[in-house]
């Protein structure tokens, strides 16, 4: 029990392995093993997540060390609630590709699924630690994983990759400068450590550089914009299954560390009133916002009109960082919650009519909402989610942002927040008229589609379902997990 | 001027490394470029962390009977190495993975000039 | 106010969202899914029918559910506006699903399933704002009213359906995000979102801060309430089949955004604050040019349809200049009309569906000699008519009455004299109609009968209701009673 916060990177590391030993020998055991290793790691979260709403922060030093010597990991609200949202989506998302990747990329199950878990492994590792140096090991090891499971997709897939894998490390390396200078500084790399020691330097320009390098690399990382070119690209021509676990999880863990980095190791005051840092993130995401949505409008291929929503959403979330107030940073949080969902859903969607039709153009769709009613059940749902409609998710997240902007007497990032609703409803409507009010043309695929296999029908509808039932217990999430969270501002 | 930049030499290189890597990143055409500016890039970040931890005057961290445990300035401290070990495991994956990829597009395009990728991906 | 606990509201809303899941399983079996839609309609009229002696006594019945954001409850409570809003939707939409029967049946309409079921959801989204007990509620349904009506709107899939269905939701969404923001601004500096009556915003903030707060309501409810610039979705939703203009678009969603006002002006801001900061004033001047130019607008069209839209739109803006002059007469003509004006509406709205089912012609200029071949139907719509021009003995006269006396209450004796031009300009349009229909020759040979009895029972129904609440304006439901309630309270004593 005490093991719980290293319980859940290294079971799916672990399992990463294995599933790449076994899986060599017999092909047929990797998906097995994949789900049992990420079902390990999602109950271990979820057991996490119950303690620490019972006892407060639970730690756990490696190798017996105790900081600041050791490495600690630590199980606190904010990482709680991430591993469990992270190790969720992850689970449903291994559950919905094995259809898929039997269709589009036969052949390389075994390597799949074991980079798969070592991504997975990197980010929750990123998640649950609390120390510097280790959230760069465990941020090169979703990275890398990434890149080599993106790569393995389209024919445009590579090139896409390679650019990102450029910019991703420049990302990670100047994370890493970053860090250096907060050791060379503080001479210790346990964030709580640094927390303590940090007050009494602000005034020194190691510091100010130390800042300004992290949140330029957890940028990068995570697609702010103007720092955000290769998202789009990687998005698109990546394989289904692999884009609907990717999308949902991997910005936002960037998302992640830059609040851990604001609540955790920069205090607050720092970040917003002595370097207006947040102030810039604010600006950066409000502008971002808009910039995004509009592109979005302009995309007839579909998975790339949802990349454009994604840079949107991760946006919301900065949005929310920069405002550096309670409300601000719960919409921010919670954001991360359901857009893991709405987005989980909608590239699941994306995935399955390619499985049925093979089509991504959205001018093709027209007709599939009788067809696929269950998934565009789904998508509706989802869409609507998206625009802010109540009783969907999307609709409080929102309210709380707005609530945050009304706090801070910003009405400029009110006004973003709300009309970027509409230009979501823009390009979500359009494809809904897409596909619900145009009579299929005769001669393409749409006419013989059908629903998706129960296999990838089922965590379709698990996630829409999700989206609906989060919107209605919202309340209890904000109070129980985000509010403790927020409160340290 | 001079004498800073003498005392402070490996700052200064690293700095310039770094700026040379990064140029190379994003301004080269062809990619083997890039992947070269990036190595160079993370090679140059690796040696600004070994010139901030070289200690004048001390030893390799392992226990010395004569000089004794009393005085930590006498012994120089592995943490930045041992950190930068794992940055260089770091950057030869990364760079595996760049090499593979490029591996993949190479068997696609038969070019590895950016712009003739762009053109070609767009036939 | 004394509230006590009952699962009725609630019951109230749900209703029609059980019939909405019963009518989406019984797709395949028309009759049994027609009965889901009657069951539902009538059990709700019922729920809410037998909260009326509580309301009338004084007692509210009020349900206090979950928390949707950490200290503001999902609730919904019963008061005297709630359920005049609540009684007039829930009776109407029993007399329109007869007819909807009727009409779609008779033009063998496409995707009835749907069509019945998103009906029975935007009801549900219909009673949710009328028995809201706080602004978030309200908008939570408000959005979900929106939504819910927008397949309604489209529901013909042609082209220009899909093209009104986009410019219907640009207008209502771009009121609701404002919505969003000004709710926001509401709990922000009062840490409240409950309703009470005479407001209770209090003296917080600087006058253009208040001011400022109003003018984000304004365009949030204007919208629905199709107050002029924010009106032209209005006209252009009449693509939508004539049960859905008739139900939504005169009683359901442009009352919802007169509700709304009803609910800012009387139970967040308060009578006084209203004044204070010189938003009646604003608002007044708004309904009247409304008034105005939408009668004006309205005798230009040729389209029956969108003629009884401009008028729609007219006469929201009755509700609305009653509702800003802040005086008790004022409040009880205006609160009136919302009833008095849905009866009459609705009644001209199926007319109008029902020389369409059997004649197939929308233009007014066409409508000649209709009436000696279908004289009840062109009978009720004349009685409508004489109601909406404001002539005793129909309801319309009610509350026409009372406004005008609000305004001399008010001192503002200015629109007075537009009450009265307005209701020379509501017989320009509307009489005219009347005297093609009975006294000028029809040039088509075709000898057409009266429409089937599913459409000619409620809109007879409908003429009859004017004509009975305009003689009795207390009987059955007491709105009179009702009306003057919610005035007293807001208005405690005698307005301003």
């Amino acid at each position: 029990m005490d093991q719980l916060p290293v319980i859940i990177p290294i079971s799916l590391l672990l399992f990463a392995f294995f599933t790449f030993l076994l899986g060599t020998v017999r092909r047929s055991l990797a998906y097995p093993l994949t789900l049992v290793g990420v079902a390990t790691s999602l109950i271990a979260s979820c057991l996490g997540l119950f303690r620490v709403l019972q006892y407060g922060a639970q730690h756990y030093y490696l190798g017996g060390w105790t900081p600041p010597l050791g490495i600690e990991y630590v199980l606190d609200h904010l990482s709680a609630f991430m591993a469990v949202i992270v190790t969720f989506i992850a689970f449903i998302s291994i559950i919905y590709s094995r259809r898929s990747f039997l269709q589009e990329v036969p052949g390389k199950i075994v390597p799949l699924y074991s980079l798969m878990l070592l991504l997975l492994a990197g980010l929750t590792g990123i998640i649950v630690t609390g120390d510097l140096f280790n959230l760069y090991v465990f941020l090169e090891i979703s990275s890398l994983a990434a890149y080599a499971v993106m790569a393995i997709g389209d024919d445009k897939a590579p090139i896409a990759v390679f650019r990102y894998v450029i910019i991703g490390t420049i990302g990670a390396c100047f994370y890493l400068l970053g860090v250096g200078f907060i050791y060379f500084a503080t001479g210790s790399l346990n964030m709580a450590d640094v927390a303590q020691i940090l007050p009494s330097l602000y005034g020194s320009r190691l510091i100010v550089v130390a800042a300004v390098f992290i949140v330029i690399g957890m940028a990068l990382k995570m697609a702010l914009f103007p720092l955000h070119m290769w998202l789009p690209d990687v998005y698109t021509y990546s394989p289904s299954a692999v884009i609907a676990l990717i999308a949902p999880i991997m910005t936002k863990v960037g998302a992640y560390v830059l609040i851990r980095m604001l609540i955790s190791v920069f205090l607050p005051n720092y970040l917003s009133n002595v370097l207006p840092v947040t102030l810039i993130i604010g600006w950066l995401a409000a502008i971002g916002i808009i910039v995004t949505s509009i592109m979005a409008i302009s995309q007839t291929d579909f998975r790339r009109m949802l990349a454009y929503s994604s840079l949107a959403q991760i946006s919301y979330v900065a949005l929310g960082i920069g405002l550096a107030n309670p409300m601000g940073l719960i919409g921010a949080m919670l954001h991360i919650l359901n857009h893991a969902f709405m987005k989980g859903c909608l590239f699941e969607v994306s995935g399955a009519i390619r499985y049925r039709t093979g089509l991504w153009q959205i001018p093709q769709f027209a007709g599939l909402g009788r067809k696929m009613r269950w998934t565009m059940g789904a998508f509706t749902v989802a869409a609507l989610s998206m625009v802010g409609i109540p009783p969907a998710c999307g609709f409080f997240s929102k309210w709380y942002l707005v609530l945050g902007c009304v706090d801070a007497s910003n009405w400029v990032f009110a006004a973003v927040v709300v009309a970027s609703s509409l230009l979501n409803a823009v390009y979500f409507f359009r494809v809904l008229e897409k596909v619900y009010m145009t009579p299929p043309d005769t001669d393409t695929a749409v006419v013989e589609a059908s629903d998706p296999p129960v296999g990838m029908l089922i965590p379709i509808l698990i996630l829409a379902g999700g989206i609906i039932i989060l919107g209605i217990v919202n309340a209890v999430i904000v109070t129980q997990i985000l509010e403790p969270v927020a409160s340290t501002l | 001027m001079l004498q800073t930049i003498l005392e402070h030499y490996p700052y200064y290189l690293s700095t310039a490394l770094i700026a040379i890597g990064i140029w190379g990143m994003l301004a080269k055409h062809n990619l083997m470029k890039k992947l070269i500016g990036m190595n160079i890039f993370q090679t140059a970040i690796i040696l600004l962390f070994i010139a901030s931890s070289v200690k004048f005057g001390a030893t390799i961290p392992t226990y010395e009977p004569a000089l004794g445990v009393d005085n930590p300035a006498l012994y120089a401290n592995p943490l930045p190495h041992v950190l930068m070990l794992t940055a260089i495991v770091v950057m030869v994956a990364t760079s595996g993975v760049a090499l593979a990829i490029l591996l993949l597009i190479y068997r696609r395009y038969h070019t590895l000039d950016e712009e003739e990728i762009m053109k070609r991906m767009r036939e | 106010m004394e509230t006590y606990f009952s699962l009725k509201p609630l019951i109230a809303v749900l209703v029609s969202l059980l019939s909405a899941l019963a009518i989406m399983l019984s797709g395949r079996r028309p009759n049994i899914r027609e009965l889901w839609t009657i069951l539902g309609s009538i059990t709700m009229f019922g729920v809410v029918f037998s909260m009326l002696p509580d309301v009338l006594s004084g007692k509210y019945p009020e349900i206090i559910l979950f928390n949707v954001s950490p200290g503001i409850p999902l609730s919904l409570r019963v008061d005297a506006a709630g359920i005049i809003f609540g009684l007039s939707a829930s009776l109407l939409w029993i007399i329109t699903s007869i007819y909807s029967i009727g009409y779609m049946r008779g033009l063998c309409e496409k995707k009835q399933t749907s069509y019945y079921t998103c009906f029975a959801l935007c009801l549900s989204a219909t009673m949710g704002i009328a028995f809201a007990a706080n602004l978030l509620t309200f908008v939570i349904f408000y959005e979900i009213l929106t939504v819910a009506t927008y397949p309604l709107v489209i529901h013909k899939e042609t082209p220009e359906a899909i093209q009104a269905g986009r410019k219907y939701l640009a207008y209502l969404l771009t009121g609701e995000v404002a919505l969003i923001v000004a709710i926001a601004l509401t709990y922000q500096l009062t840490g409240t979102m409950d309703f009470i009556p005479g407001g209770f915003l209090g003296d917080i903030a600087g006058q253009y801060h208040l001011l400022g707060l109003f003018a984000l309501f304004l365009i949030g409810f204007g919208m629905k309430s199709a107050v002029i610039p924010l009106h032209s979705w209005l006209p252009t939703a009449m693509i939508a089949p004539t049960p859905v203009s008739a139900l939504l678009h005169a009683v359901a969603v442009v009352k919802a955004g007169v509700f709304g006002f009803v609910r800012v002006i009387g139970f967040v801001f308060g009578p006084t604050l209203f004044h204070d900061i010189g938003a009646g004033n604003l608002l007044a001047i708004m309904a009247s040019i409304t008034i105005l130019v939408s009668s004006v607008l309205a005798m230009c069209q040729d389209n029956l349809k969108r003629r009884l839209a401009y008028s729609t739109v007219g006469h929201l803006s009755y509700i609305l200049l009653g509702i800003a002059l802040l005086s008790p007469a004022a409040w009880l003509g205006g609160l009136l009309h919302i009833v008095n004006h849905a009866a009459m509406k609705i009644t001209l709205f199926f007319c109008a569906g029902a020389i369409y089912a059997k004649t197939h012609c929308e233009k007014v200029s066409e409508l000649g000699g209709i009436g000696k071949q279908m004289p009840i139907t062109m009978g009720a719509f004349a009685l409508a008519s004489i109601g909406l021009v404001g002539m005793p003995p129909i309801n319309g006269f009610i509350s026409k009455w009372f406004l005008g006396q609000g305004t001399l209450e008010a001192e503002q004796g200015v629109y007075l004299i537009i009450l009265l031009l307005s209701s020379l300009l509501n017989a320009g349009y509307l009489f005219p109609i009347v005297r093609r229909a009975f006294f000028v020759q029809s040039n088509n040979r075709t000898k057409y009968a009266e429409a089937s009895a599913f459409l000619l029972v409620p809109l007879v129904f409908t003429a009859l209701l004017s004509l009975f609440l305009g003689l009795v304006p207390d009987g059955i439901f007491h709105f009179y009673h009702l009306a003057g309630d919610v005035a007293r309270g807001v208005l405690s004593g005698g307005g301003r």
